[in-house]
This record gives structure tokens, sequence and C-alpha cells, in this order.
């Protein structure tokens, strides 16, 4: 295979490596997430009941309000969170809870991100570069949104559990 | 980014951790937007529900008020909470939620925020003016004030928010720039809508094919003057489904006096829109007709939302729940004309300062049995399917009567 590297236009945070959730949808923690069991909840997402924990999320857009922006955070806090997200156009939400919670970000590319990567993919972003890296190929392009047999941890916790305070970059 | 002497002190430590803090987000945020400097802002209006802060998000806020170094240096008020406390044990909600509630008030206060808790500010508080640079939280507050009243903000998330609040500023980038305020796709709109519910689903329906908050949608076609409730549903629903910050509506928004004046002239027609289209999208959620409780929020009613409200619940007798938010602002003029004790004659309840989906939604249904909702706001409906809900969008007799039979006609 063709080593595959994009470079996004805008980029913050750390270089992290992990197995990639990829579909043609948009993002909203707020919207999109069961944020206690760490899985899609939206019935219409691509990825409904997968799990995002631990994983680079490549999506389309940012969607919705702005509650993602502490969110991102909150799910830092809970290690339910994804390692990096990844898409075609950021707003400036998610941009911020990225900021305020410490995962790493690429927005902005020449190309479809979506469709550049195959799902389940094993990727790593580095910010400093603002580079996308394919290191192991993922799932035909046809399983874009289906389970595409990514392994899907249970989690699962109540909002009252103990919380750490996420280390800030401030 | 470009720093004057203040923000370089700010950025040094040498005004406080607080400002230190907020202007190192700041700086992280406008570096990866590109910005090249800071602009002034008069306001800030920071969204910090607790079901979105949760307990990182309220012991981050503590932090921040135990340095004790910093508070806020314009006016800096806040949207809905997650709870009315006067009604906080109808709706279902626990003491752990009340008390996270509490917690995040008084770190806020003790920063100098102001506990306005609405989402309507540009209704009932102050609404912001042609050029004005703010930093507001809540799309639809947003949307409304980028688009009805040609101010100038992103989607300020509440850690930006808040931090815009305590250094006085925000960078500038996005639509703090007048080349990003053009328009970027024209549409052609072939109906007036009549209700707040088709106002908002002609909001989702342009929203969802503008598709990413850079772009900007020009609308003709409109042969009425919106009102600002008309205008208010139709904002909120368009940055709902589509993440969309700032809209033209020619001859009837400030920057888009002809389509010129925002370069829509220069587009090719994008999408012409019928009514047809936008009955597919209120059809869409027409799944059932069993209603377990009809809510109008998202966002809180105004004065004059209440007062229909009120005269489509006289002589009526509800056999489901009815509930009617609005703000902390409203709410006092609603109870001194009556239209609250019309409302909860009938088996209503109005509740202020909260916004349903920012309360816990989820636990609420799964305390109180819910699942089917009705509600006049398309907003409201594309945010509740994430929470578990089946959500339906009418107009708000339909909903009235529904809370009557118990059934959507």
């Amino acid at each position: 295979m063709n080593e595959i590297v994009l470079t996004a236009r805008h980029a913050m945070g750390q270089k992290v490596t992990a197995q990639a959730l990829v579909a043609k949808d948009g993002f909203s923690a707020r919207y999109d997430l069961n944020r206690l069991e760490g899985v899609f909840s939206r019935p219409s997402h691509k990825l409904v009941g997968q799990s995002y924990v631990g994983r680079i999320l490549v999506l389309d857009t940012a969607k919705g309000g702005v509650a993602s922006a502490w969110m991102l955070h909150e799910m830092q806090a809970r290690h339910m969170a994804p390692l990096g997200i990844v898409f075609n156009t950021v707003n400036t939400i998610l941009a911020q809870g990225a900021a305020l919670g410490g995962i790493s970000m690429l927005a902005g590319f020449d190309v479809d991100v979506t469709e550049a990567i195959e799902h389940g993919s094993i990727v790593e972003i580095d910010p400093a570069s603002k580079t996308l890296k394919v290191l192991r190929a993922g799932f035909a392009a046809d399983s874009h949104g289906a389970s595409g047999n990514l392994a899907q941890p249970q989690h699962g916790e109540a909002e009252t559990s103990p919380v750490r305070m996420v280390p800030t970059r401030y | 980014m470009l720093l004057n002497s203040e923000e370089t002190a700010m950025l040094n430590g040498e005004l406080g951790k607080v400002l230190q803090m907020a202007i190192r987000h700041q700086i992280e945020v406008g570096t990866f937007f590109g910005a090249q400097d800071f602009v002034p802002v008069t306001q800030a209006h920071i969204m910090a529900d607790t079901e979105s802060l949760g307990q990182a998000g309220v012991m981050w806020l503590e932090q921040l008020a135990d340095m004790g170094d910093g508070r806020v240096c314009v006016p800096t008020i806040t949207d809905p909470r997650g709870t009315d406390f006067s009604k906080a044990n109808e709706l279902g909600q626990r003491d752990w939620m009340l008390d996270l509630e509490r917690r995040a008030i008084n770190a806020f206060e003790r920063l100098g925020v102001s506990m306005t808790d609405t989402c309507i500010n540009y209704q009932t508080v102050l609404a912001a003016t042609r050029g004005e640079h703010v930093a507001f939280g809540d799309t639809g507050v947003v949307i409304y004030s980028n688009s009805i009243n040609a101010a100038r903000s992103n989607f300020e998330g509440g850690p930006s928010a808040l931090a815009a609040g305590l250094t006085g500023r925000t960078p500038r980038y996005g639509y703090h720039l007048p080349a990003n305020r053009q328009a970027t796709m024209r549409f052609k709109v072939d109906f007036t809508p009549t209700s707040l519910n088709e106002w908002g689903a002609l909001g989702g329906v342009i929203g969802r094919l503008a598709g990413n908050y850079w772009e900007v949608p020009v609308i003709e076609g409109i042969k009425i003057s919106p009102t600002s409730d008309e205008f208010k549903h139709f904002g909120a629903a368009m940055a709902s489904f589509g993440s969309t910050a700032l809209f033209h509506m020619v001859g009837l928004t400030p920057e888009a006096v002809r389509i010129e004046d925002v370069g829509g002239d220069k587009l090719p027609v994008h999408h012409r829109i019928d009514r047809a289209q936008v009955e597919a999208l209120i059809a869409s959620y027409a799944v059932t007709k069993k209603v377990d409780v009809v809510v109008f929020s998202a966002p809180q009613l105004s004065l004059y939302e209440l007062r229909a409200l009120a005269e489509l619940c006289d002589r009526r007798d509800f056999r489901i729940p009815l509930l009617a938010v609005t703000s902390p602002q409203v709410k006092p003029d609603s109870d001194r004309f009556g239209f609250t004790e019309r409302i909860e004659r009938a088996g209503g309840t109005v509740l202020a300062g909260m916004c349903f989906y920012q309360s816990y939604a989820r636990e609420m249904a799964e305390a109180k049995g819910w699942k089917t909702l009705a509600t006049n706001s398309a907003k409201l409906v594309n945010i509740l399917g994430g929470y578990g809900y089946v959500p339906m969008l009418a107009s708000m007799e339909q909903c009235v009567k529904a809370a009557e039979t118990g059934e959507l006609a």
C-alpha cells in the first residue's frame, strides 16, 4: 500500500495514534453521544452504537450547539474521550472544547478526509506537523458507518462517579 | 498572535493567574483559527448548564474562582441553567443535580458573572447592536445577534465566553472579520411560514443544506417582515441543524438591504425551497400519535408566546404534562399578567431559568417515563433524538390539543 499522509490547515494538541472511526457524518457531543456509555447514541448517526473511547474520530463536520466545549473536557475527566478528532470542517466550539479538554485535533484538508481514510485504520495524528498518517489500513470504503468489525469495549458509569481534574495546558 | 502590552502582561501572569489561564486558552483557539490579534468585546454570554459542565467543568470553575485574582471586566451573563429550583421535584431531578448547579452558580458569582439564565437575552436583557463585537454562547443567541442585530460574534463555548468576559476581548477570527460575513450560499424560498414550528422547520431545512459553520446563507423570497419570535425559531433551528452562525434575508436583515450588499448576486441559486420540503421535515418526525409530554422550550418563550399559549389553554384540562419554559426576566410579567395562572389552571407548568434539553433530559425521561414528546420547536426535535426521546414537531395549537387528548391529531 502507498503511504497515506494528509496535511491539515488547522491543528492543536499532542501526537496520538489510535484506531480510526470514520464516517461522512457530523459530530456534536450533546446531540450524538451517550457520554456515560461512551457510544454514539443518535439513531440516525452513521456510527450509532460504536464506542468512541480511545479512538480517533474522522468525521465530516462539527455540528450543533455550544455544549461540546464543556463536554469534551468532562469526557476527558472520566477517561471516556476520543484520543483525537479529525474534521473536514470544524466549528469554533469543537476547537474550543478540544483546547480545554486536551484532545488533539486536525481540520481542513484538500481532500475529503472521510473518503481518504478507511474505517478501522490505525492512524497517527501529529499536530506539530499538521499531518494525519495511516499506519495500517482499515476496512473497505463501503463499511463507512457500519460496525466494520471494530471491537466494541463496554463502558458505563453514573454521572455521580468520581472524576479527575483534567491536566490543563494553560 | 500579535499581542499588545496589556495582553502580554496577562499572558505573563502579571495581572493574575485567572487572566493568564483565560488568555492562554484564547491564544490556543485563536492560533488554531489563524487569528492575527484580539478584538475588544462589550458583552459575554456563557452557556454552562451542569449537564454540559459535568463535575469536571464545575471543578474547573471552582478552581478558577478559588484563585481569587480575577473577575469579569465586561457585562457577562449566563444561558439557562439545568433546573428551575422551585420545580425540580416535579421534573424528577435528583439532589446531586441541584447540588452541582449550586456549586456552579457559586463559582460564577465569585467570578463576577450575572446569573441571567436566559437564551433570549436579545429579547430580555440587552440586544447587541450593529457592528458591536461580543462573545456570545448559545447558538440561537449568536445567530440572532449576528443576523438580526448585525452584531459580531462567533459561537463561543462556555470556557471561551468566560475567558472573553475575564479578558474583555476575543481572538479576531470567523465572524468578527467582515470578509467572512459575505454570503456563501444562495437560497430562494417559495413560501412564507405562518407558524413558529414552520419557521423553525424552514430554518432546519436551510441549516441542513448549508451544512457547516462557515457557510453563510442568503435567503430571498420571504414575503413579510418576520417577528422577533419568528426569527428566533428560524435562526435557532438553522443553527441547530447546520451549525450556522449567520444568515442574511434580503431586504429584512440589516446587512442585506440589497442582495449585492452581501455578494449574493454573484452566487448561483443553491437551492429553491417550497412548502413541500418544510412539510417533509415536519412529517419525518411524525412517527406516532401517542404523546407522553408536551414541551415549549428551546428557545425560552417570550412574553408574547406565553400570552398565545395562555389563550390556547383556556377552558382545557390536560391529561399529560405540558411544560412551558421561559426566562427569569419574562416569568414575573407572565405571573403579573395572569398568563402563568391560565396555563397552570389547565394543568400545565411554567418553568423559568432553565431549558428542557439543558436540564438532564435523559434522566428526566427515565424518572418520569417520558418517551414521546410533542413541541413546536424544530431545534428541540433535532436535539432530543440523541437523548432517547421520540420528538414530534407540531404547531403550538396542535401541541396544546395533544396535552388534552394524549395524542397528536
